[in-house]
């Protein structure tokens, strides 16, 4: 859809002027349906139920085909979203539906996370929409819209209250799709519960503030259908692929033995109120919702997240370009700071690292030094050692030479001595 | 030729409808709602003084745009180009619609006409950008639409060719604005005159590579043949009235001569016919489709482009930032960032990581160093205590012997002493 289709006031500031005969322009809107019908339409649906509700034979009853998927069993381990897409024409419009299905909804013992899944695809949606929009050179034109437009939600037909996992679930829905809660397999309820189930279905979604789709009714030609419509729901629908014979003609029912359960007949279900709500009546309507206030709602808070606004602190309109020159300002200096923080941290390190190397270097030093002297005082010792032997061993020589000087001494002394007596002798 | 953006379709599965479901009343839908919506258009008008082009609105949509109370630009002298809006709102058949009429009064009025297309250029982009913005804003609510959806060029009948002014502005606004051509008051000109006058117009156009809005092709071949009947006749000859006059007993707006009257809806007479048609009857809204699908766009991406990729770029880059909105752009910066200091990171913690080792690794010798010094120091020590422990027990062992060698022959002496004592006191000595 283009941008310009949002709510729009036609003629303001302008003044009206009569025209003098007949110019031509009331073809506008056939021009546009002819451009739409060229380019072909686009519908998604989301069914969310408890396993075997009956979701995907509602689907093929409505459109009346036979879509893909087969029976899931109950054993899934989490909710998962299977999405389809099928091309169908009717006369000369051409429809590209994609259903979605959660399956394993209700099956797991804790629930508290069912609800997680469906919210994050629908999200998912709408951001590639985003996405898409804020490209700078974008297609939106030929782009696939892949949003959400209706949330058909099975509530089982227990004919006492809604679940307390209904209640949680359309809660987080109901501000991000337009959600058509719908009474499944409603041929298990009698007509007096049903009242009173629809009743105290109704009074339950309000007191708990759950916003599902109202039908539009500020458009003369169906505001008075739609109304009707609004107060009979939820739906209370009955789903077949098979035909049974009554009367002259194959209509889609349900054979039980006490009867059979004709899924058009109107005092049987609501099934045609609601393929007329759905389809033919308000399928433009739930797109342009989903485009004008679900999407929206959606970018704005992503927007928002993101730090955008719209003014400047002083009140004064932001244009686009200063928007975006202050975001990527903002954005270039958190890169640099992180940058410096880096490199400070960096710079740290390596001063601890010097400080810690340049300490063991020291104590190397010191060790070094103490050795050094130890080694030296050895050597002293040894040096005296020597010292003294070398004293001891000069005073022995001495010794030694000075007794043998006595000696011979001695000798001669004795040899003079000798001689001397002999010399007395001979006088 | 204008690029028109293609619808694409996916290979998707096929179903068949076994009855009647009802989406097929879907047009329906949209059909209402768009009524209900009211309907806008902008349409500028571009030519010289006295081509007739505030007739030709009056003319177009049957009205007095201009008249005694709003009195038309053309009645006001201008000193230069100015751009004018007037905005009616007409209703017809249940349908509304906001038109807004855009003139430039004064252009290539002046004797100097250089960049008198500079203020059209400035009004066209100015609603484009102001559409930007409301786009953009985080809080979007009414987004009216004043974008210029058609220009008519009004070429002045002069039979021979465009002028270097016709040449000029066409070429400067085919890009941002459809263009229309059209021949002004083409009562001045013979039916022969006319074809001539238009096959020399295209040719140049040709020449001069300007594109003029195209009509689409369409599936239908009666609305093809259509096509490219006006096709032909392009540009369309128009002739415009206010007056009403009677001719064979009908009233016809048309201008009296006194050789006749020329009948302005009159499809012998001018093209005028063909052009209220096309631009009012038939293609309204594509010319809306093409200047948002196509115009628009282009000014957007050219804006954004400039805001973010900041000049200087490398193409190669341009090219792949043009496929992503800018706030992913800045995503994609922010993460080939984190990436490149990652990188330096590791590179730094590796030459740290490596100077550490380093350095240990020098301690780590010169401690080893320092140990096998002081070992050897000490061995070597010890081999020389070890010498002179051995050298101080030859010492000792020397010194005994003598010590007992002396003794030995001390005792000698002694006895020696004592004999000669002994034999002195026995007379043997005299």
């Amino acid at each position: 859809m283009a941008a310009t289709e949002i709510a729009r006031q036609a003629g303001e500031g302008a003044r009206a002027v009569p025209l003098a005969g007949h110019v031509g322009f009331d073809s506008m809107p056939d021009q546009l349906v002819n451009k739409s019908v060229n380019h072909g339409f686009c519908f998604n649906i989301l069914c969310v139920g408890e396993t075997g509700l009956g979701k995907s034979t509602l689907m093929d009853t409505l459109f009346n085909t036979k879509f893909e998927g087969e029976p899931t069993q109950h054993n899934q381990p989490g909710v998962q979203l299977k999405s389809n897409t099928y091309e169908l024409q009717e006369s000369n419009v051409r429809l590209k539906l994609t259903v979605v299905n959660t399956v394993g909804f209700g099956d797991q013992i804790n629930k508290e996370d069912s609800y997680k899944s469906i919210v994050e695809f629908i999200d998912t949606q709408f951001e590639a929409y985003l996405q898409e929009e804020l490209k700078i050179k974008r297609t939106l034109h030929s782009y696939h819209d892949t949003r959400i437009h209706a949330c058909l939600y099975f509530i089982a037909p227990t004919g006492h209250s809604l679940k307390s996992l209904d209640l949680v679930t359309m809660k987080k829905l109901d501000s991000k799709v337009n959600i058509i809660p719908i009474i499944a397999k409603s041929d298990a309820i009698s007509k007096s519960e049903l009242t009173k189930f629809k009743i105290k279905i109704t009074s339950e979604l309000v007191s708990n503030g759950v916003q599902i789709y109202q039908f539009p009714t500020d458009d003369e030609t169906v505001a008075e259908i739609n109304s009707t419509m609004n107060g009979h729901l939820p739906f209370a629908v009955v789903g077949s692929t098979e035909e049974v014979k009554i009367g002259n003609k194959m209509v889609k029912a349900r054979q039980y033995p006490w009867g059979t359960v004709q899924v058009e007949n109107e005092s049987h279900c609501d099934f045609v109120k609601l393929r007329e709500m759905l389809i033919r009546v308000n399928m433009e309507d739930l797109r342009e919702q989903t485009h004008t206030r679900h999407y929206e709602l959606y970018r704005r808070c992503k927007l928002e997240e993101m730090g955008f606004k719209d003014t400047d602190p002083d009140c004064k309109p932001f244009s686009l370009q200063e928007t975006y020159e202050a975001k990527r300002n903002e954005f270039m200096g958190d890169l640099q700071k992180k940058e410096e923080e880096m490199r400070q941290m960096f710079v740290q390190r390596v001063k601890e690292k010097e400080a810690e190397l340049k300490e063991a270097e020291k104590e190397l030093h010191e060790k070094f030094d103490r050795l050094k002297k130890l080694h030296q005082d050895e050597k002293k010792k040894l040096e005296d050692k020597k010292k003294s032997l070398d004293d001891e061993l000069n005073g022995f020589k001495q010794k030694k030479t000075a007794a043998e000087l006595l000696q011979s001494q001695a000798q001669q002394a004795g040899g003079s001595t000798t001689l001397k007596r002999d010399k007395e002798r001979k006088n | 030729m204008i690029e028109r953006p293609e619808s694409a379709v996916a290979s998707i599965a096929q179903r068949n409808l076994e009855g009647y479901v009802g989406f097929a009343n879907l047009p329906n839908q949209v059909y209402r709602k768009s009524v209900k919506r009211g309907f806008e258009f902008t349409l500028m008008v571009v030519g010289e003084s006295g081509l007739g082009k505030s007739t030709l609105i009056n003319s177009l949509f049957l009205t007095d745009l201009y008249s005694k109370d709003y009195p038309g630009p053309s009645l006001r002298i201008k000193k230069t180009v100015q751009v004018e809006q007037s905005k009616v709102l007409v209703k017809e058949g249940g349908v509304q619609l906001t038109l807004t009429i855009v003139d430039t009064p004064g252009f290539g009025d002046a004797v100097d006409n250089s960049n008198c297309w500079q203020p059209v250029i400035n009004y066209i982009d100015s609603k484009c950008e102001d559409f930007l913005n409301a786009e953009s804003r985080v809080n979007r609510r009414l987004m009216p639409d004043n974008r210029v959806h058609c220009c008519l060029y009004f070429i002045a009948p002069s039979g021979h060719g465009l002028k270097p002014l016709d040449v000029e502005f066409m070429k400067r606004l085919h890009d941002k604005v459809n263009v229309i051509p059209l021949i002004a008051k083409a009562d001045t000109l013979t039916p022969e005159e006319c074809q001539l006058f238009k096959k020399q117009i295209m040719k140049e156009i040709q020449e001069h590579k300007i594109q003029i809005y195209e009509f689409p092709d369409t599936e239908d071949d009666e609305d093809s043949k259509l096509i490219r009947k006006i096709k032909e006749q392009m540009p369309l000859a128009v002739v415009g009235s206010n007056v009403v006059i009677e001719v064979n007993g009908k009233k016809v707006r048309g201008r009296q001569y006194p050789w006749g009257v020329a009948e302005v809806e009159n499809g012998e007479h001018c093209d005028f016919t063909v052009l209220r048609n096309m631009l009012i009857r038939t293609h309204m809204q594509d010319l809306k489709d093409v200047t948002n699908n196509v115009h628009y766009e282009n000014y957007r991406s050219r804006k954004l482009a400039a805001v973010t990729c900041n000049g200087g770029v490398d193409t190669s880059k341009t090219k792949n930032q043009m496929t992503r909105s800018p706030l992913a752009q800045m995503e994609e910066e922010r993460r080939e960032h984190v990436m490149k200091m990652k990188k330096m990171e590791t590179e730094m913690e590796q030459v740290f990581e490596m100077k550490v080792k380093e350095k240990k690794q020098k301690l780590k010798d010169s401690e080893a160093e320092l140990e096998r010094r002081h070992e050897q120091m000490k061995k070597n020590l010890e081999a020389q205590y070890k010498e002179l422990e051995e050298k101080k027990r030859h010492h000792e062992e020397e010194k005994s012997n003598w010590e007992a060698q002396q003794r030995i022959l001390e005792q000698q002496k002694l006895e020696a002493s004592k004999t000669m004592e002994k034999n002195k006191k026995k007379g043997k000595i005299f």
